[in-house]
């Protein structure tokens, strides 16, 4: 790295976010103390299993927590705000224009009596003001960069009478359609066949090359997460437990939860009897989790001093930094 | 996978410690709670007292007191009595056990008969499911009243025939709801599972897909009492379900009817009971649809 | 009556088609129904202790074939024979003795289980109605059951809204070992898990197959899971099989460019991945099935021949086959 470069300023920087949902059984921190940061024409990776907090996060970053549960503490800072103490208005502002969000089913995210152009020509006129000719150039235009064929003709349209992979690629059209500097997407291909999958992961990387769009991609999957991210952060029960470069993350992985993880996927070449590796034990309940380091249930290497783990993170490198204060901190 | 959490389903909210989210969870829960036992006690509380009315010291419904008569509400007469001197509460109380019971007969044995019509026919699909369905469609075509008065019209004004008229027409909503319902569970994988497992079909029906679909009907049933005790009450009014001097609770409103700008009370409280009946029904229904987390909300 | 090398499922040119309902008016103006092919003349064995993985992606068909297989949906063409017993043209009852040899254990494992059933019943549940035990074995059974896929006989009272995905999944699995089936179909058996539960649910299996001698068809999207756990592996493709071999000779050089393309499109941990994705083009609607071989509008290897004509199986020795005009003759890998 060139000594003289200066650091560019990060576009979105989460400190502390914590978000709670008040249960029966007591207040359930979905995400709890999760910061991170992102930079222009960067992707950065959220993985965990399923209830570790990476969608709520990515909810929460927008205002979009769902009812009954609300960002308890933290910042969210965008472009110089915060934007935890914005207004509704605000938001709304900063929604769709600024900062766009792709979801996992795209089935269920497009209004299914509404056509194509209709949807895209909505946000078309409405956020963006254009004039009903000038949305529609708009509108086959984003189609076609998105990969539709015969775009003009698809404006006419039903969602239903799309394939899953072309309606996705519609999702990414409205998001991109107002050049938003952040694209949020959450498990944006997980409901997609493997090689539709590929085609939309390396859309998004076109796009991005293109305008500088940041985008933060929650996923469980880690072979997604190392195609699509160059930094990533790993979350368990709500904590970040690990963050760094993605390749770094996935090949010399600090903590135990990450080795767990990576150790877990089945290879696609078994050398021999090497089969997925399972990580022992049960998902955590949230509600019943133990003192300082979530993971310490189910870690081989877990020894009583982990009930006492301050969970921040640390590392030989600022770059690389685990929340595990005994396992893979050797410096490289 | 959507939201990584997500309140499992019927879990109330409620907290140990406080802040705003705490209250406010808190709140709702205590709304859906009270809806629910309101109901409850108002119901148990009529129907107590319409099955106890003797030991609770009401005895002849039909006691003419021609001295007594229309009297307005006093301590002696709760609820006054009427143009031939009877206590109004004493009759409403013995009414209620007929209106009562109308209700839930009419609304119950249809209901077992249209559930499992529509289950068997909503699994079954092919003929039966289309001859169900064309008759369902036949019978929910005619307007409600309409039917019941044929009905009533060939076996004639009387409890009888009241009782037949809702039988024949009552159990195709409920083959309807079920029947939808079922639709969708037949796909279900646990219900594929029996089959590959080698059950026979009934026990697949019965025992296992019923239990799934019964929901939408029974939050209904609470509506369709109300429904069917206002008809009775709507036939006794013209003089087309009990026959006097039984009370029933149409009945004593048409009994007050001409006596209305001068004794108030005669039909304007039993009619306040009908009211509190539908609501405290209501209520019921609200109550377990929450209870059983689902939007299933009330309509009638 | 199993001779040890005879296969234990013998399924041959199985075919299924859709067709939508048409409305009154069409019927009237002499439309032709809208005609859906799901399965197109699929042939599959499977041996007794053998692992068979089917890999396919929307619109192969896989999840029909499972379906077929076990006569929940009635196939319209073509046999499947069951240890030697016909199975598409069963009785009722010769039906019901087959269906407790062949189990299938579905993807979800929520909906898989009835939400008002307790784990114990709806485990003990199938050899009671098949009289298998007496009621008074019930108890022990289950608890054999329970123990055999790694839970706690505590489980039995709970219901499957209070389990994790991975334990209802167990639950579904000690199910359909109930009637002590000779054959598990497992249909995305793991794919609504978590990876690490994923993990602890394909040891389990691998495990119990191999103690119980069960032979199980494997039926995935991801093609990691079905390098850890089956032998051999067939690629569908529009309700086709477009190539079948050794997992492990399949995956490593693989003689159809389909196989080729979703092992390159499959996210792996390497991190320099080509920039073009693996196959362009959309999955065709199996609607309007191509002319000539299936995936020739998206294939990088077409030729002329490829528009039209059917390709033919190609043996390639060791039990290897591939459906395609082009790559089994040459000795590279495709583009």
């Amino acid at each position: 790295m060139n000594a003289t470069t200066t650091v560019a300023e990060p576009l979105l920087d989460v400190r502390g976010l914590t978000v709670g949902f008040p249960t029966r059984s007591g207040l359930l921190l979905a995400a709890h103390d999760v910061s991170f940061s992102i930079r222009t024409g960067r992707t950065l990776g959220l993985v965990g299993e399923s209830g570790c907090g990476k969608s709520v996060t990515l909810r929460a970053l927008l205002g979009l927590v769902p009812y009954p549960g609300a960002i308890l503490s933290g910042a969210v800072g965008w472009l110089g705000r915060d934007l935890r103490t914005a207004s509704e208005k605000e938001l709304r502002d900063v929604r769709g224009a600024e900062i766009s969000m792709v979801f996992q089913d795209p089935s269920s995210s497009l209004n299914p009596v509404f056509s194509i152009g209709d949807q895209l020509g909505e946000t078309l006129r409405v956020r963006l003001g254009m004039r009903r000719r000038e949305a529609r150039a708009r509108a086959v235009e984003l189609l076609e960069r998105v990969g539709i064929p015969s775009a003009r003709r698809r404006l006419a349209s039903y969602p239903h009478q799309l394939s899953g992979g072309m309606r996705q690629r519609v999702m990414i059209a409205l998001a991109i359609a107002s050049r938003p500097k952040l694209l949020l997407a959450d498990e944006p291909t997980t409901a997609l066949d493997v090689t539709i999958q590929e085609q939309i992961l390396v859309l998004l990387r076109d796009v991005q090359a293109e305008t500088g769009m940041a985008i933060v991609l929650v996923s469980h999957d880690l072979g997604v997460i190392a195609e699509a991210c160059d930094e990533v952060s790993v979350m368990y029960a709500g904590r970040l437990l690990e963050q760094g470069p993605a390749g770094a993350v996935l090949r010399w992985a600090m903590h135990p939860y990450t080795r767990g993880l990576v150790a877990a996927v089945p290879p696609l070449h078994p050398a021999g009897a090497n089969g997925a590796v399972p990580i022992a034990g049960q998902p955590p309940n949230l509600l019943e989790l133990p003192p300082g380091c979530p993971f310490a249930p189910r870690c081989p290497y877990a020894t009583e001093a982990c009930a006492a783990v301050p969970m921040t993170l640390e590392g030989p490198t600022p770059h690389h930094r685990s929340a595990c204060p005994f396992v893979g901190q050797e410096a490289r | 996978m959507s939201v990584a959490v997500e309140p499992r389903a019927g879990e109330e909210l409620g907290l140990r410690d406080d802040g705003t989210l705490g209250r406010r969870a808190r709140s709702e829960r205590r709304w859906s709670a009270l809806t629910l036992w309101t109901g409850v006690g108002i119901m148990a509380g009529i129907v107590f007292m319409s099955l106890a009315a003797p030991l609770l010291g009401f005895e002849d419904p039909n006691r003419q007191d021609l001295a007594q008569v229309l009297k307005p509400p006093s301590l002696d007469h709760p609820f006054g009595t009427d143009s031939v001197g009877r206590d109004i509460f004493t009759r409403v109380l013995y009414g209620g056990r007929i209106d009562l019971l109308f209700g839930v007969v009419t609304t119950y044995v249809p209901l077992v008969l249209g559930v499992a019509l529509g289950a068997i026919a909503g699994y079954r699909g092919g003929w039966l499911d289309t001859v169900v369905n064309r008759l369902v469609d036949t019978v929910i075509a005619f307007p409600f009243i309409v039917l019941v008065l044929a009905i009533v019209a060939i076996f004639g004004p009387g409890l009888t025939g009241a009782y037949i008229g809702v039988f024949v027409v009552g159990w195709a909503l409920y083959a309807r709801l079920t029947r939808g319902e079922m639709l969708v569970m037949r796909e279900r994988e646990f219900i594929l599972a029996a089959q590959t497992l080698g059950y026979p079909t009934w026990r697949i029906v019965f025992v296992h897909a019923l239990p799934n679909v019964l929901r939408p009907s029974i939050v209904f049933s609470m509506a369709d009492i109300v429904l069917n005790i206002l008809l009775l009450s709507a036939l006794s009014y013209l003089g087309l379900g009990v026959s006097p001097p039984t009370p029933e609770w149409g009945a004593l409103v048409a009994e007050g009817q001409s006596v209305l700008l001068t004794s108030w009370w005669v039909a304007t409280l039993p009619g306040l009971v009908i009211v509190l009946v539908g609501i405290g029904l209501s209520l019921i229904g609200d109550g377990i649809a929450d209870r059983m987390g689902r939007d299933f909300k009330l309509t009638a | 009556m199993n001779l040890n090398g005879a296969p234990l499922l013998e399924v041959e040119g199985l075919s299924k088609h859709f067709e939508d309902r048409r409305v009154a008016a069409d019927r009237l103006r002499g439309r032709r129904a809208a005609r859906l092919t799901a399965l197109d003349g699929v042939s599959l064995t499977v041996r007794r202790n053998e692992t068979v993985g089917i890999v396919g992606e929307s619109g192969s068909g896989k999840t029909t074939l499972a379906r077929c297989i076990v006569r929940l949906v009635e196939a319209d063409g073509g046999s499947v024979a069951f240890d030697g017993a016909d199975v598409l043209a069963a009785d009722a009852r010769e039906l019901r003795r087959i269906r407790r040899e062949v189990q299938l254990i579905y993807q979800d494992p929520y909906s898989s289980l009835n939400p008002r059933m307790s784990v114990g019943r709806a485990i003990s549940e199938p050899a009671l109605v098949h009289r298998l035990i007496e009621p008074d074995a019930a108890e022990r059974h289950r608890a054999e059951l329970l123990e055999r896929v790694g839970l706690p006989s505590s489980a039995a009272a709970l219901r499957p809204h209070e389990l994790s995905g991975g334990q209802r999944q167990r639950v579904a699995i000690a199910r359909s070992l109930a009637l002590n089936p000779r054959m598990l179909v497992a249909d995305e058996a793991v794919s609504a898990l978590d990876v690490s539960i994923q993990a602890q649910i394909l040891a389990l299996l691998e495990r119990l197959t191999r103690e119980l001698g069960l032979a199980m068809i494997f039926i995935s999207h991801q093609l990691s899971v079905i390098a850890r756990l089956s032998q051999r592996v067939a690629i569908m493709y529009l309700g086709r099989i477009v190539e079948i071999g050794p997992t492990a000779e399949v995956f490593s050089n693989p003689r159809h460019p389909y196989t080729a393309a979703l092992l390159r499109a499959h996210p792996t941990l390497e991190l320099d991945k080509p920039r073009a994705p693996a196959l362009a083009g959309e999955i065709p609607s199996p609607y309007h099935m191509p002319e000539g071989c299936r995936f020739h509008p998206r294939c990088p290897l077409v030729e002329e021949r490829c528009r039209t004509v059917d390709p033919p199986p190609v043996d390639l020795g060791g039990g290897r086959r591939s459906w395609c005009h082009v790559l089994p003759y040459r000795s590279d890998q495709p583009p």
